[in-house]
């Protein structure tokens, strides 16, 4: 592999040295008498090592094949266009200020069209001229935090993120965004609603689920949503803010311990589970959904409580689950299991002796349900009562993946095991909902 | 008269597209198909333009953003999937389709590149849900023979086809996704064609390799041409979507005629001394002018609380109204601009206002407040103000454009070959890679398996049908046109029927039958040989096929048998037909001690006026002048 000429190896790295290109030179490949030029154009990595992929004068890429015969000749360096962004739109005075902190993700990014590349977005500027209509709701200030997938953040970086949410919030903004992969952005909205407590002003995560590349992209609107709720919600929570249908034309709020990403694609793909989302927002306009949100003051002092034991683990049963693999988290030294049950929080009866053992052990085991809708209720057949005698906590109609963030964060903020397990119990961030009304039932995918 | 086009320098490029008969849909398994009736999914989009790397969108895509356009998407669930709503990915690239693209690039002699990878080509218009056209360059370099000049194959492309344009309002846009993704197939011409006729004899030519493949879509609206024309001095104009064949030659004509008469009109222009710094983006309201006004158009206009506004355009009396194409004036011209650009319904001016019912008075009084002299054209429109203004400003920068003779521009095609404004030219390629599928390599086994199968070139096919079959040229042309040629070989091979027979059954009495509204397209190949194979073994008469043919198109699942004996066109046998020829004697006694051997055409036309289909007329024929001889002589 090489620096140089990204993703060529073998063969066609070794006629593309010796004939000096680099990428974005004009190169000319001559073969059987085929006579074929354009721009050397960068290679996926995991291409094979016998094909140059050049952009020809239309705008087409063509991988040509070379062989030892094959002649690759530098006709010039092209002269790589620079990158002017349009000058950002003028800045209207008196509007709210947001905090725009960036993890990574598709939400902002920009294609090189030469190449082909697509490449993060960094700036506020570039954020405005990509987005201009930022300009009119709020003053945005921008900071990258890390750069990378969603599935490789872990705890560390919850608590990063965090850190620097409440230090943007200490310096006295009117609400912050966080972009993020939608991946994981579930999970870290979760982690972000217990770190930050008493926020004063929104903290809202927002994603893509198509590139920013594209003109049909979710992002520019969503973007556009999530800084209009960062600065003039009512509410101060950490919530989640993308499309509520297919359709370009409402952005719904979720709560961050009740959200969760329920397709693969869909630019719907996020759902409040067991209750109502916070708000909607149609054309800059903000419609309440759930009036027991926490208001936004900005006299309240926020308390920062960053800090997650990644000992903890979720255990999805499945039928014929074989109870070693708890014995195995016990013996690793694991503080705390969420299982993933089925139903009403069953599992089976091989696996008692297992959990006990591990409760016994000091292990914290609390259960939510794999159905997702629906709260856990174990006093319903002898299999989950036997499981309650053996100190299985229930979780309510707490999401799954939101227990087992919870689990970590309850294990380091507490000095004792009994009071771990009561902050586990206790309703921090609305994780639990104490009804569930027939509105809250599984939503349809609707089709706009 | 008479064009000398080489004298014009008239060249002439071909887009030609055509849809693929594919089972699936170019990036997932939908049906290729369209739908009627209500949509039973919408959903609304807009699409945002995206900067390329030197900071630049297009204009025009832009500007119809910034206007607020949103488009209306309709579905249904067996033609489209979350894949053309763009909720999904796209899968990977048809196989079948890229095969029969290639077979195509081999019959055009084109090379196919050693690895495809597939672009995304933005297109905003809301015809693409994602915002780009997925398309892929699959063979470069080729060449066709046409009336013995070769015609260079710059390259052949498979990408999806789009969405179908239902409706505007406003700025909203219906736009329907069953097209979305049906497979095309892109063969594009060097600019080497230099008339209008020779443009129309490449499309042929290019449409006859297509379906000797037998894998293209038949049927209006599956063959789409765009053409790319200039003529010296003037400038290249891009003309999208016609549809017919004989209308090629018609559109490259009048779009000749326009170009010549938009260089006339910039030499008109030069000598009346117009410069572009006169042309001034002033716009006056004269809703006033109009209050009492009898001309119903701007009545309705103010009665919807319109405004009127109006623009001068020096020096421009009388050039409104100048011709440039049948039925399009340079008026025409400023309407199409004021139309895309400020969504209004048209422009009125004053070469036209009296024929509105616009008063002298109120002329005189609108050329007074636009400050008009009477060398000057004055133009009006009748909008919301925002609207109207925009419109006005695309008026007066056609104008400018006029001023240097011929502008570049997208050109839609009319059914009647004229041509309307559609959009400016596309700046620079906008493409980038689609990295959500994978870049497919064309191994030489591969490449060997097809060129093992290639179709036979329509040509070659003619002269050997001629040869092989005794077929003259017009049948074995209309064998290939109508894609019965396989066919026709087949039923030829495997019955006793004679190829001509087999072959005018195919064409001429097949097309009668088309006619008449027989949908000869639910028959099976099978049902068609099977048909040939009875006439064959003389079960029934070929004079019989018409018949048999519109029972079994309504009898799905039948057989040709059981037609014949449901219809009673099962031949009868000659010992039967001897003593039926014998009764047909008794009947006409009187017919033929009168006539002798001249009652023999009499008594033909009354036998095989009952046993038509039943009985070979040549059979009857000589029994019966053999039975008559005999009685005559007896």
């Amino acid at each position: 592999m090489s620096e140089r000429l990204p993703g060529y190896r073998g063969l066609a790295l070794k006629m593309l040295l010796e004939a000096g290109a680099d990428i974005g030179d004009l190169i000319r490949v001559v073969k059987d008498n085929v006579v074929l030029e354009g721009i050397l154009i960068p290679r996926s990595e995991y291409s094979d090592d016998k094909h140059v992929v050049i952009k020809g004068r239309s705008g087409y890429n063509i991988g040509v094949e070379v062989t030892p015969t094959t002649i690759v000749e530098r006709v010039r360096t092209e002269l790589k266009p620079l990158f002017v962004p349009p000058p950002p739109p003028e800045q209207r005075t008196g509007l709210p200020k947001v905090t725009i902190l960036s993890t990574g993700g598709t939400i902002a990014s920009r294609v090189d069209y030469r190449t082909g590349a697509v490449r993060p977005v960094i700036s506020a500027s570039d954020l405005y001229s990509i987005v201009p209509e930022l300009s009119d709701i709020a003053v945005i200030d921008a900071e990258i935090l890390f750069s990378i997938f969603s599935e490789d953040l872990t705890p560390k970086h919850w608590s990063a993120m965090a850190r620097a949410v409440a230090n943007h919030i200490s310096r006295g903004v009117d609400g912050v965004v966080v972009t993020h992969g939608t991946d994981t952005m579930g999970y870290s909205a979760a982690a972000l609603s217990f770190a930050l407590q008493k926020l004063p002003v929104p903290v809202v995560f927002v994603g893509a689920q198509r590139s920013e590349d594209r003109p049909s992209s979710d992002a520019p609107m969503n973007l556009i949503g999530a800084v209009y709720a960062a600065s003039r919600a009512p509410f101060a929570e950490v919530t989640v803010a993308m499309h509520e249908t297919p359709s370009d034309e409402a952005i719904i709020i979720h709560r961050g311990t009740k959200v969760r990403k329920c397709h693969t694609s869909r630019r719907d793909a996020f759902k409040t589970v067991n209750s109502k989302p916070l708000a909607r927002i149609v054309s800059n306009k903000i419609f309440i959904l759930a009036n027991n949100y926490q208001p936004r003051d900005l006299e309240r002092k926020i308390i920062l409580r960053p800090e997650f034991d990644e000992r903890a683990a979720l255990i999805k049963f499945y039928p014929g689950m074989n109870p070693k693999i708890i014995d195995w988290y016990v013996s690793e030294g694991f503080r705390g299991i969420v299982l993933e049950g089925t139903g009403l929080g069953h599992v089976r009866r091989e696996c008692f002796p297992a959990i006990k053992g591990a409760i016994d052990a000091g292990v914290i085991v609390a259960m939510t349900s794999q159905c997702i809708w629906g709260r856990v209720n174990m006093n319903v057949y002898s299999n989950g009562r036997d499981l309650l005698s053996i100190g299985v906590i229930p979780l309510g109609d707490m999401l799954a993946e939101t227990a087992l963030v919870k689990m970590m964060w309850c294990l380091a903020q507490s000095k004792s095991i009994d009071e771990a397990k009561n902050l586990l119990i206790t309703n921090i961030a609305n994780e639990f909902s104490e009804r569930t009304v027939e509105h809250a039932e599984p939503p349809k995918f609707s089709m706009g | 008269m008479k064009i000398d086009y080489h004298a014009l320098g008239l060249k002439v490029g071909l887009e030609c597209h055509q849809q693929l008969a594919t089972h699936g849909k170019l990036f997932c398994n939908c049906k290729p198909h369209l739908f009627k009736g209500e949509p039973e999914i919408i959903f609304l989009r807009r699409l945002r333009p995206t900067q390329s790397e030197l900071g630049q969108v297009d204009p025009a895509a832009f500007f119809e953003f910034q206007k607020g356009m949103k488009i209306l998407y309709e579905a249904d669930a067996e033609t489209s999937c979350l894949v053309e709503m763009d909720e999904e990915p796209p899968h990977e690239l048809n196989r079948e389709a890229l095969d029969i693209s290639l077979t195509i690039a081999l019959m055009m002699n084109a090379k196919p590149v050693d690895e495809i990878y597939v672009m995304r080509k933005i297109v905003i218009d809301g015809s693409n849900t994602t915002g780009f056209q997925r398309t892929c360059v699959v063979a470069v370099d080729g060449s066709i023979n046409v009336d013995g000049k070769n015609v260079p194959i710059q390259h052949i492309c498979l990408e999806e086809d789009a969405a179908r344009k239902m409706g505007e309002e406003g700025f909203l846009i219906r736009y329907r996704i069953d097209r979305l993704g049906i497979p095309l197939v892109e063969i594009t011409t060097g600019p080497v064609i230099y008339t209008p006729e020779e443009a129309e004899r490449v499309a042929l030519a290019i449409g006859k390799i297509l379906r000797s493949t037998k894998r293209v879509k038949r049927g209006i609206g599956t063959i789409r041409q765009d053409l790319n024309i200039s003529i010296r001095d003037g400038a290249l104009v891009e003309i999208k979507g016609v549809q017919e064949l004989e209308l090629i030659s018609k559109v490259v004509e009048y779009e000749v005629q326009r170009q010549l008469n938009l260089l006339r009109m910039r030499d008109e222009l030069r000598r009346r001394d117009l410069r572009e710094n006169e042309l001034k983006e002033r716009f006056v309201d004269v809703t006033p002018v109009f209050r009492e006004t009898q001309c119903q158009i701007l009545q309705r206009a103010i009665s919807q609380g319109k405004t009127i506004l109006a623009v001068k355009l020096p020096k421009l009396a009388g050039l409104l109204g100048f011709e440039l194409a049948p039925g399009l004036r340079f008026g025409g011209e400023l309407a199409d601009r004021a139309r895309f650009w400020g969504r209004v319904g048209g422009i009125l001016h004053t070469d036209e206002l009296k024929s509105y019912g616009v008063s002298d008075k109120e002329i005189s009084e609108l050329r007074r407040s636009a400050g008009a002299g009477e060398e000057d054209a004055v133009v009006i429109v009748a909008d919301k103000i925002e609207n109207a203004s925009d419109a006005l400003k695309a008026v007066v920068e056609r104008v400018r454009e006029a001023i240097n003779g011929v502008p570049e521009e997208t050109r839609a095609a009319n059914p009647d070959g004229t041509t309307r404004y559609m959009r400016p030219r596309p700046g620079a390629a906008r493409m980038y890679p689609e990295t959500d599928v994978p870049p497919i390599k064309i191994t030489e086994e591969h490449l060997e398996r097809l060129r093992a199968q290639l179709p036979e070139p329509p040509g070659d096919k003619i002269k050997r049908l001629m040869s092989s079959y005794g077929l003259n040229e017009k049948l074995a042309r209309q064998l290939l046109d109508m894609e019965y040629d396989d066919l026709f070989e087949v039923a030829v091979k495997e019955t006793n029927v004679t190829p001509t027979v087999v072959a005018a059954t195919l064409t001429e009495t097949f097309k009668a039958l088309k006619r008449e509204g027989v949908k000869i397209e639910n028959l099976a190949e099978e049902q068609i040989v099977e048909i040939f194979k009875i006439v064959g073994l003389e079960k029934t008469s070929k004079e019989s096929i018409p018949e048999i043919v519109r029972w079994l198109t309504k009898h799905e699942g039948s057989n040709p048998m059981e037609a014949i004996k449901e219809l009673g066109l099962m031949m009868v046998s000659e010992e039967e037909l001897k003593s039926l020829i014998e009764e047909y004697l008794d009947k006409n006694k009187d017919l033929i001690a009168e006539k002798k051997l001249g009652a023999l055409g009499a008594l033909m036309g009354i036998i095989m006026k009952d046993l038509r289909g039943k009985a070979k007329p040549e059979l009857v024929n000589k029994i019966l002048r053999e039975k008559l001889a005999e009685r005559l002589s007896g």
